[in-house]
């Protein structure tokens, strides 16, 4: 046994390295998988659609709460904030919908489908294959936030003129420095779902049937967006994940204020490690049958 | 040994534990974080709070001396300012004004100027209610700038020489103006039209010179304890008026112990509970702010408005129409304007009188009559003395009596006041 237990550790790293790389060509060759970035896709060209068929009028009712009329008015000035009016559109529901359906049919599919076991037979142990399948769906928020931005940013390359760009305080950038910003955007968007993410996986840790674990992680979510629109729970609210998501407008600021971003940020690492110590907590000693 | 079984090669010699006392240590773990964290985020503010430093003892009058003498001119920090008036979205210019009023009361035109600046200008009367950020930058009095910082939107107030420029994200829009003489504080107050040209008077120093300024035989200063703010040690200045009738409980303005620069200020109404008026620094820094900070260039695409030329039109057409508070501001001379604009009493029970032309209520009754009673029927209670009856509205801080003939008393007072009031000058 020891000897056997020797053999199969020397290789590990290595090992999981290549767990997780079959883990993600699985997961982005589903048909579901890219039906999902299909869909992301589609909401910046809509959008773009609808403000190019829209345009003449910058949009008096500037005042919405939703965070994206703010920037939409500005689209046709520059195509580049086409990508924050798409992010700030996609991120409060179809974001974390589809991270909630990746995170939550990662290891309740598994199980439901009868894979999970011939998982754990390769030599990389339960909390290897947990963190191979979170850092999986940590990879889907990546991806698919870049999906979103990259779309968004050929739409409205497409539709819009390109050029300096014009952050919220009234300071002019140039274009090339827009978009790092645009890019640093996208990744602090990918980093506010790694909350949703880990109570997605420790959702589908829960159960056995991955259409359940997925149902009821887009649920949560959903309810907590509702709680966190409600005056009267101003108390909690600060510790709801989605609470902080459209501070990453913030990056749009001169200077920037990092205030918002920082908490969003903090409580996102919270909820990974509250979560996602609950899903390993449950997962390496659970009974998986199937 | 079957893997797909609860157990995992780790190493770990676990075989004398019973899988129910390993599953309980294991869910021990995200609870154990969740602890930790609840108690990181309850504990540190309160502590954070609860800090009163060590500091030597110091006498009001040295406090506010130093104040006084304050000379910082260099600082950037975020501001954040909670208010709560009671007053859901009644017509700002009522209860701006009259709180000006009362806070200035002695020095009737500083009042009035107070009331003035703080006149429904869209901006500063969302800063009347709710929480806001905002972020301000000085570098001398040439260099200000304000920003109030929104849900993905800012609005920014850029002051440099005699140039001002306010920026709008969400409309996209850049005003424009001049102040004639720059430099004099006072000047930039009536620069632009359409804009808060004030903002900078709702960081705390601003707020605590006003109330240090209307402070007489009428009020109690009194240095309260210590305290930190914004990381910095700090003294409480505590401000208590000492006429009963005033709705001001109490102000706390806590003063930098290093350089003698308001970081918070705090007004409690009598009637207790939240604080109505609550400005504070959350961060500070008093370095130089960043140069660039004060130059503002339009943004292209951005609509350009000639704040000085707006100004004039909108002189000229509502100089005389308007006939509440709102309009002192356009008004060249509000004193001229508004000769029926008097101030009863001194100190914090100081009642502002409008009388009116026998018109009842401002601008309502002209035009939708019928509707715009049932309405303000709805907001105020009717009250009646032997001045007649008219209808009381209150908030938290400031109420106000209209008379049926038109005359308006508004003021920092509970009610019974300004029914005496009225009745006096019957």
């Amino acid at each position: 046994m020891s000897q056997a237990e020797g053999v199969l550790r020397r290789p590990r790293p290595l090992w999981s390295l290549g767990l997780l790389r079959s883990e993600i060509t699985m997961t982005f060759r589903r048909w579901r998988t890219l039906a999902l970035l299909a869909v992301l896709a589609g909401v910046p060209v809509l959008v773009g659609i609808a403000v190019k068929i829209e345009t003449g009028d910058g949009g008096p009712g500037g005042g919405g709460g939703q965070g994206g009329p703010a920037f939409i008015s500005q689209v046709t000035h520059n195509g580049l904030f086409l990508v924050f009016t798409s992010l700030a559109v996609t991120l409060p529901f179809f974001l974390p919908m589809s991270i909630g359906v990746i995170a939550g049919d990662s290891l309740a599919g598994e199980a439901h489908g009868g894979t999970l076991r011939y998982l754990l037979v390769a030599p990389a142990g339960r909390t290897r294959l947990l963190l191979v399948k979170y850092a999986t769906t940590l990879t889907f928020c990546l991806v698919a936030t870049l999906v979103v931005a990259l779309s968004a940013l050929v739409t409205g390359a497409l539709l819009f003129p390109l050029g300096e760009v014009t952050l919220l305080s009234g300071t002019s950038i140039s274009f090339g420095e827009g978009l790092l910003r645009a890019l640093a955007i996208a990744v602090v968007v990918a980093l506010s779902l790694i909350g949703v993410a880990a109570v997605g996986l420790f959702i589908s840790a829960l159960t056995s049937s991955g259409i359940a674990a997925m149902a009821t992680t887009v649920g949560l979510l959903i309810t907590v967006q509702i709680l966190d629109t409600i005056p009267q729970l101003s108390a909690v609210q600060p510790y709801l994940f989605p609470h902080y998501w459209l501070s990453f407008a913030d990056l749009l600021r001169d200077p920037v204020y990092w205030d918002q971003l920082q908490k969003n940020l903090g409580l996102q690492a919270l909820y990974a490690a509250v979560f996602g110590s609950a899903a390993w907590a449950r997962f390496t000693t659970r009974d998986i049958t199937a | 040994m079957p893997r797909y079984e609860p157990t995992e090669v780790t190493g770990e010699a676990d075989g004398g534990q019973s899988p129910r006392r390993r599953k309980a240590v294991r869910y021990a773990v995200p609870v154990a974080v969740a602890g930790v964290a609840a108690a990181t985020i309850g504990l540190v503010p309160a502590f954070a709070g609860s800090g009163s430093p060590d500091l030597p003892k110091i006498s009001a009058q040295d406090l506010i001396a130093k104040v006084a003498k304050s000379d910082v001119q260099q600082l950037s920090g975020t501001v954040r300012v909670s208010t709560d008036l009671g007053l859901p979205s009644l017509p700002g210019g009522v209860a701006a004004g009259g709180f000006g009023g009362g806070q200035g009361g002695e020095k009737g035109e500083h009042g009035q100027d107070d009331g003035a600046s703080a006149s429904p200008r869209s901006k500063l009367m969302e800063l009347a209610s709710g929480a806001h950020t905002l972020r301000v930058a000085a570098d001398g009095p040439e260099k200000q700038r304000v920003s109030i910082v929104d849900k993905a939107a800012e609005y920014s107030l850029v002051h440099n020489g005699n140039e001002v420029w306010a920026y709008d994200s969400g409309s996209n829009t850049a005003v424009h103006s001049t102040a004639p003489d720059a430099g004099r504080h006072g000047t930039h107050k009536r620069a632009p039209e359409g804009l808060p040209g004030d903002l900078k008077n709702a960081t705390p120093q601003d707020l605590a010179k006003k109330v240090l300024q209307a402070a007489g035989d009428t009020t109690s200063v009194t240095v309260d304890g210590t305290a930190r703010v914004a990381g910095r040690d700090a003294y409480q200045l505590l401000i208590k008026p000492k006429q009963a009738a005033s709705t001001v409980g109490s102000i706390r303005v806590a003063v930098d112990a290093a350089n003698g620069v308001p970081l918070k200020f705090t007004l409690t109404p009598k009637s207790g509970g939240a604080a109505a008026i609550d400005v504070g620094y959350t961060n500070v820094d008093f370095a130089k702010p960043a140069a660039d900070l004060f130059s503002f260039t339009p943004p292209k695409g951005a609509k350009v408005v000639d704040g000085d030329k707006q100004r004039a039109t909108a002189q000229r057409e509502h100089g005389k129409k308007f006939k509440d508070f709102g309009a002192r501001k356009d008004a060249k001379d509000p004193r001229k304007d508004f000769g029926g604009l008097n101030v009863l009493g001194k100190g914090w029970t100081s009642i502002a009188t409008i009388k009116g032309a026998g018109a009842g209520l401002p601008s309502g009754k002209d035009q939708a009559a019928g509707d715009a009673g049932k309405f303000l029927d709805s907001l105020g209670e009717k009250v009646s003395g032997s001045f007649g009856s008219g209808r009381m509205f209150s908030t938290r801080l400031v109420n106000a009596l209209i008379t049926d003939n038109g005359t308006v008393y508004v003021g920092a007072v509970d009610k019974q006041a300004l029914i005496h009031a009225a009745d006096a000058a019957k």
